[in-house]
């Protein structure tokens, strides 16, 4: 199925199971915090960020998005070295700009969710570094290549994430 | 009204959630100091998380020694009698080593010079990332409950790593010296140029703050400086990568870091630094001033008069033969703390003993330039030291340096 305008009634609403709402985050912010040392390459990818999409677009609340947003990004904004909050806002923008979506459109196949998250990471990136320049002044470098590269990236990984993700959702 | 916030209330809530996390942002950055209100939110996390990464590491580090200890010893006989034999050539490089250190610490006892020592560390396991590019961080598996805190520098056989930033009860988080936000006092090895080292967003390391107009060759050692007051002096960073000139007056120097930043397992954390003054070896055979004093010109015996005795004044040499016999040995010379009198000649200032630590040999006595007493460099005289056994004065040698 491709993106379709729908109403709120025609769209199917998900929700996930307390277990899965909690450790499916955890898991995501554990697996961001290890793999990088076995593979370093890992860093590119976000796991909480594909998280917190697959999550509100699931859900399509807005506020449900916006809340799972936050915590999640408080929860990984913790383990860095850097203020809370960053990661926070980031996530918090994210959710609710894919939950907005997620009630109008119906996104349910590959190529659909493929553009989103691809859209969704690099709003994520402006966020963040808009915030870190402009709030807390830290000199981050911005490059197009990495960050679309990183982009697509995330949006490969997504995609089968989020096909994962589904058999643990529940209708509604 | 209702209909208003009905209308609006997912606005509201965003706007709410963002306007709390900005006010939070705003407080982290007000207090400076890193007792911060966010430590309850970082304990928990770090709780939550430091459990799984631990127990992971466990099983796979259980699992590949199974395997390395008991399971693959291929080659272990091979690698046994190649180990034996470095350490046979180690031992032979050792004897020369310590007599170079030994000479070294005579020295700076000389000179009262403090150095710092490595006198404890203890080895622990990275357990995980913070697994964000702009946050170069690991977790260790040791924390305030090992006795480690904030500061304490984190280094591997190859070189330096980070300092730890935050310690919690069985984790410590080590801030990678990638990082943008770390820096390090740093010294080129060879051309002792100072610097700061600071991580680059991207991720690079780079030497800061050295003119723009000196010689920096690509591969040259950069060392730790010890001005920072975390890292010991003297301790591997990296090598020289490229040398470009900046915009401004400085350099802009890459260093590839020694210690693999991207591959780390296991650490060392530096817990306890000793800042002592080198006490030279009572048991050693020769102190500085005997090794000076050998090498300090001296007046070459003359021949004997009719009596048959040497002018007075003329210490012997050794191995010189007066009165048809061997001449005594030359007698040793007492140290400046122990004389109390004689100024003891050491051609050495301080500066360029602090400067290179690891020099050992003395420099020849053209170097020797005269300071006033009382000031770092010890008082240059022309006489050498003055002899123990025999009081009589000696008579200034003939090239002496003035």
């Amino acid at each position: 199925m491709a993106i379709t305008y729908t109403s709120g009634e025609q769209v199917e609403v998900y929700r996930f199971g307390i277990p899965a709402t909690i450790l499916i985050p955890v898991m995501a912010v554990f697996l961001q915090a290890y793999l990088p040392l076995r593979f370093h390459f890992f860093s590119i990818f976000d796991l909480p960020l594909l998280v917190t999409i697959s999550f509100a677009i699931a859900r399509r609340s807005q506020v449900a998005g916006i809340f799972t947003g936050a915590l999640i990004g408080v929860f990984q904004d913790a383990l860095t070295h850097q203020h809370i909050g960053l990661y926070g806002i980031s996530k918090t923008v994210v959710g609710f700009g894919a939950s907005s979506l997620g009630i109008k459109l119906d996104v349910e196949n590959s190529g659909a969710r493929l553009l989103l998250t691809l859209v969704f990471y690099v709003v994520h990136e402006v966020v963040y570094f808009t915030i870190a320049r402009g709030l807390v002044s830290l000199h981050l470098e911005w490059s197009w290549p990495h960050e679309l590269g990183s982009a697509v990236a995330n949006a490969i990984l997504g995609v089968l994430l989020y096909t994962l993700l589904d058999r643990l959702k529940q209708r509604t | 009204m209702e209909s208003v916030l009905g209308r609006y209330r997912n606005l509201i809530v965003l706007v709410g959630v963002l306007f709390v996390q900005v006010l939070g942002l705003a407080v982290q950055v007000k207090r400076t100091t890193d007792t911060d209100s966010s430590r309850l939110i970082r304990i928990w996390a770090v709780g939550a998380i430091s459990p799984l990464e631990k127990a992971l590491v466990w099983t796979q580090t259980s699992t590949s020694n199974l395997w390395h200890n008991y399971l693959y010893m291929r080659g272990v006989r091979a690698e046994n009698r190649d180990l034996k034999q470095q350490i046979e050539q180690m031992r032979i490089e050792q004897v020369r080593l310590s007599q170079d250190a030994d000479q070294a610490r005579r020295l700076q006892a000389l000179l009262a010079f403090k150095e710092q020592f490595i006198s404890q560390t203890m080895a622990a396991q990275v357990i995980g990332s913070t697994g964000s590019e702009q946050s170069r961080a690991i977790y260790l598996d040791k924390g305030e409950k090992d006795g480690i805190k904030v500061d304490m520098a984190v280094i591997t056989s190859d070189g330096i790593v980070g300092k730890v930033l935050r310690v919690y009860r069985s984790t410590a988080m080590v801030l990678l010296i990638s990082d943008q936000t770390s820096g390090v006092g740093a010294i080129l090895e060879k051309s002792r140029l100072q610097g700061i080292l600071r991580g680059m967003p991207s991720g690079e390391v780079a030497l800061e703050r050295v003119m723009s107009d000196e010689q920096v060759p690509a591969g040259e050692l950069v060392l730790t400086s010890g001005g920072d007051r975390i890292f010991p002096k003297g301790l591997p960073i990296g090598r020289v990568a490229q040398v470009t000139t900046g915009g401004d007056f400085f350099l802009n120097i890459h260093v590839k870091p020694a210690a693999n930043l991207s591959k780390l397992e296991e650490v060392l954390i530096v817990t306890k630094i000793d800042e002592r003054q080198s006490q030279p070896d009572p048991t050693g055979p020769s102190r500085a001033a005997d090794i000076l004093a050998e090498r300090l010109p001296t007046v070459p015996p003359k021949p004997p008069d009719a009596t048959g005795t040497s002018a007075p004044g003329a210490a012997p040499q050794s191995g010189a033969v007066v009165d048809g016999k061997p001449a005594p040995p030359k007698p040793k010379a007492l140290a400046p703390a122990q004389s109390g009198d004689g100024a003891v000649s050491v051609p050495v200032t301080r500066k360029v003993i602090s400067s290179s630590p690891s020099s050992s040999s003395l420099p020849s006595r053209g170097t020797v330039a005269p300071s006033a007493a009382g000031s770092a460099s010890v008082k240059a005289t022309p006489q050498p030291a003055k002899p123990a056994a025999e009081p009589k004065p000696q008579p200034p040698p003939q090239d002496s340096p003035q």
